[in-house]
């Protein structure tokens, strides 16, 4: 991996799954698959957090606390939308209260389809947010470098 | 002039020594828990990374509290390696821990505050075993200086044997261990998200960390004034010592689950008023 984030803490949000996705993100934490030993931890504060992990579709209720988890959480930062109703809002996509997948309400960097993600497909889309959350710290990096000069 | 070294030493050497403790402490409750678990430096790679996040802090204060935080925690350590007196030591401690608290409560946030009323209880119930382990090294040494402790002739563990087992039961609730992790814990499975920490992030929490390296330490550096005596030898028994108490500390960590702050004060203050007061009065009558 070399040079960049080597530990990525994640900040896991349930938007309306139907907890399988959930499951499965979990199952990424076991002895099987165990992703702490990419430094991953599963961080529930937004304020300590990199990378966004959601779960199932925003609906009308949850819009506003997605938001401003998003908000809350410090540059750089990634999202990771897992499982098929988080990238397009699945089999509840034409439901009432449903708005659609995260994408609606915030910008979304990578999407593991599946429905449920398999923990293989998890860990490298966060590999991948991992990737995306670099270049974001060389921005970043350039950019406060910028302002001092 | 070995004093001032061991200051400096302690200054600049003991991030670098608690951030692998910290490394080491994962890897093997990882191990506990069939996992390959994180590098031994993943600690160091934490902080690195919250240091080159953008800045964010709840409230502006939150900055200069828990800077003094720090500089106090540092300024326990260096007092304790340049030999003055223990008491004194573990009173600046205290203070430490008292930005800390207002750290937790300047910011509105519930679960940071009850972490923060918490952390208060947590040192009002180790606070009787410290000072017992002071009067402990007194009325076996003669001295608070930790100076004259270390140059005694026999190791204070022979003669404090209950005040031992007293302060290393403190030891899990100072290291933030299960099952007595009710401040804030160091998995991320807690009732009240991240309790103390909940609104210290990026380079904050860096300073956090760092800090907590310190105080480790600092605590194992006392734990290991115990059986430090004149004989040089004795420096190895202390490594020894510290790093079975290590492992002692992760052990209890991994078999055990939070308690309610009732049964942690109960519990403590049987152990310890139990343990070093039998010691104490049996100290009193052979001395």
């Amino acid at each position: 991996m070399g040079k960049g984030l080597k530990s990525p803490w994640l900040l896991h949000y349930d938007g309306s799954s139907c907890n399988g996705c959930d499951i499965e993100v979990l199952a990424c934490l076991t002895p099987v698959y165990d992703a702490e030993r990419l430094g991953v931890m599963n961080t529930g504060d937004p304020l300590q957090a990199d990378i966004l992990v959601i779960t199932g579709g925003v609906n009308a209720q949850n819009e506003a606390t997605v938001k401003q988890l998003y908000e809350q959480m410090a540059d750089p930062k990634v999202v990771v939308a897992i499982g098929v109703c988080a990238c397009t809002g699945g089999v509840f996509k034409e439901c009432y209260n449903i708005k659609g997948g995260v994408d609606t309400t915030i910008p979304v960097d990578v999407y593991v389809p599946g429905c449920a993600a398999r923990p293989q497909a998890i860990i490298d889309g966060i590999l991948k947010g991992i990737e995306i959350y670099n270049q974001r710290a060389e921005a970043l990096e350039r950019e406060l470098e910028g302002g001092i000069a | 002039m070995i004093r001032i070294i061991l200051t400096i030493c302690y200054i600049l050497l003991a991030p670098l020594i608690g951030g692998l403790l910290d490394g080491l402490d994962r890897k093997i409750s990882a191990k506990m828990q069939r996992r390959v678990g994180p590098p031994l430096l993943q600690p160091f790679y934490d902080v690195s990374k919250l240091l080159t996040k953008r800045e964010t802090a709840v409230t502006k204060s939150q900055n200069f509290l828990l800077i003094s935080y720090m500089v106090l925690m540092i300024l326990t350590g260096a007092m304790f390696f340049s030999g003055t007196d223990i008491l004194m030591c573990f009173f600046v401690m205290s203070t430490a821990a008292t930005f800390l608290y207002f750290a937790g409560v300047v910011t509105s946030s519930p679960y940071a505050s009850i972490g923060a009323q918490r952390e208060l209880l947590s040192m009002m119930i180790y606070e009787p075993a410290v000072l017992f382990a002071c009067v402990g090294f007194y009325l076996a040494t003669g001295s608070f200086n930790v100076a004259d402790i270390a140059r005694s002739s026999d190791s204070a563990i022979m003669y404090l044997p209950g005040f031992f087992i007293a302060f290393v039961f403190i030891l899990t609730i100072k290291m933030r261990k299960s099952p007595f992790d009710l401040a804030t814990s160091h998995h991320p499975n807690q009732e009240i998200v991240k309790g103390i920490t909940s609104d210290i992030g990026t380079k904050n929490l860096a300073i956090f960390t760092v800090t907590e390296w310190y105080e480790n330490v600092f605590l194992m550096a006392v734990v290991s004034l115990f059986v430090v005596n004149k004989n040089p030898i004795s420096i190895v028994v202390a490594l020894v010592v510290v790093l079975l108490v290590y492992f002692l500390e992760i052990l209890i960590d991994n078999a055990s689950a939070r308690v309610k702050w009732q049964t942690m004060l109960k519990t403590t203050w049987v152990v310890t008023l139990f343990t070093a007061g039998v010691n104490l009065i049996i100290l009193m009558i052979i001395k």
